[in-house]
């Protein structure tokens, strides 16, 4: 765990730069780990991102065949949002934990 | 201090050679998930392997109930090779086993495809297998790119830091 200022905050991140407390997100935070990735966020991406901290928020697994069923996205728009890292890059930007799933 | 730069993979290539539930899941599930890890990835089904992209049989995939020591009854006895090899029995085994994967989220076959060209993943079907199985590009899932010969997928296989994967 170290510390990194995020969008002028100094905020608890894993080696890989997931947020350690989601709490702690907010949409500036997104932003500014988004354009380091490279993603400019629209408010597509923020659906996304809700239902993915909801979900986290009541435990439930994240795969990308769910957010593929939530109705927000599917599975091939997912990937045209976040390129390379559909369910990882949306994580970190989301401020949860990073994915443990295979699917 | 020596620094060891990371290398991170570029390519996998998959080779499903085998038609069982396990075997064509297995290179599935390492598709996916290189897909979703931006790693370029290429699956090659042959033999027995056409199973799992032949639209009649990918989503009845069987698991062997004979030949298979680690063959378990539910609660972890051990399964009795007669019994595997009993009319009904592998076909019911299977169901069992589909329907925990579906409960586990694991999707089916054709949607599991789906899932990986959604993300660029590409789908091949060998020609020289198709040609001995007498089956036609129709016959396929819509998700297979195209009918080649291993010359051919192997020189999609090109670059250093690419990885063919047998299962």
């Amino acid at each position: 765990m170290s510390l990194k200022t995020i969008a002028g905050v100094e905020l608890n991140v894993s080696e890989e730069g997931y947020l350690e407390d989601m709490t702690q997100w907010n949409e500036e935070v997104a932003k500014e780990i988004a354009s380091e990735i490279g993603i400019e966020l629209t408010p597509k991406h923020f659906e996304v991102i809700n239902y993915l901290r909801e979900k986290t928020a009541a435990k439930e697994a994240l795969t990308i065949r769910n957010v593929g069923k939530s109705g927000i996205v599917t599975i091939k728009e997912l990937y045209v949002l976040f390129p390379k890292g559909p369910l990882k890059f949306s994580s970190k930007i989301a401020g949860i934990p990073k994915p443990t799933s295979c699917i | 201090m020596e620094t060891k730069e990371k290398k991170p993979l570029e390519k996998v290539c998959l080779i499903c050679a085998k038609g069982s539930l396990e075997d064509v899941y297995a290179s599935l599930v390492m598709a996916n998930g290189a897909v979703m890890e931006g790693i370029e990835t290429k699956v090659f089904f042959t033999f027995f392997g056409l199973d799992g992209i032949t639209k009649k049989s990918m989503n009845h995939l069987h698991t062997a109930t004979t030949g298979n020591p680690a063959m378990r009854m539910p609660g972890g006895l051990p399964f009795p090779t007669m019994l595997g090899g009993l009319p009904g029995v592998e076909s019911a085994v299977s169901g069992m086993m589909r329907k925990q994967m579906d409960e586990l989220g694991m999707p089916p076959v054709d949607e599991f495809l789906e899932m990986i060209t959604a993300g660029g993943g590409e789908i091949y079907a060998c020609k020289l297998a198709i040609d001995m199985f007498k089956l036609k590009k129709e016959d396929l899932s819509e998700e297979v790119s195209d009918i080649i010969t291993i010359g051919e997928f192997y020189e999609m296989c090109d670059g250093d830091r690419t990885q063919i994967i047998f299962t």
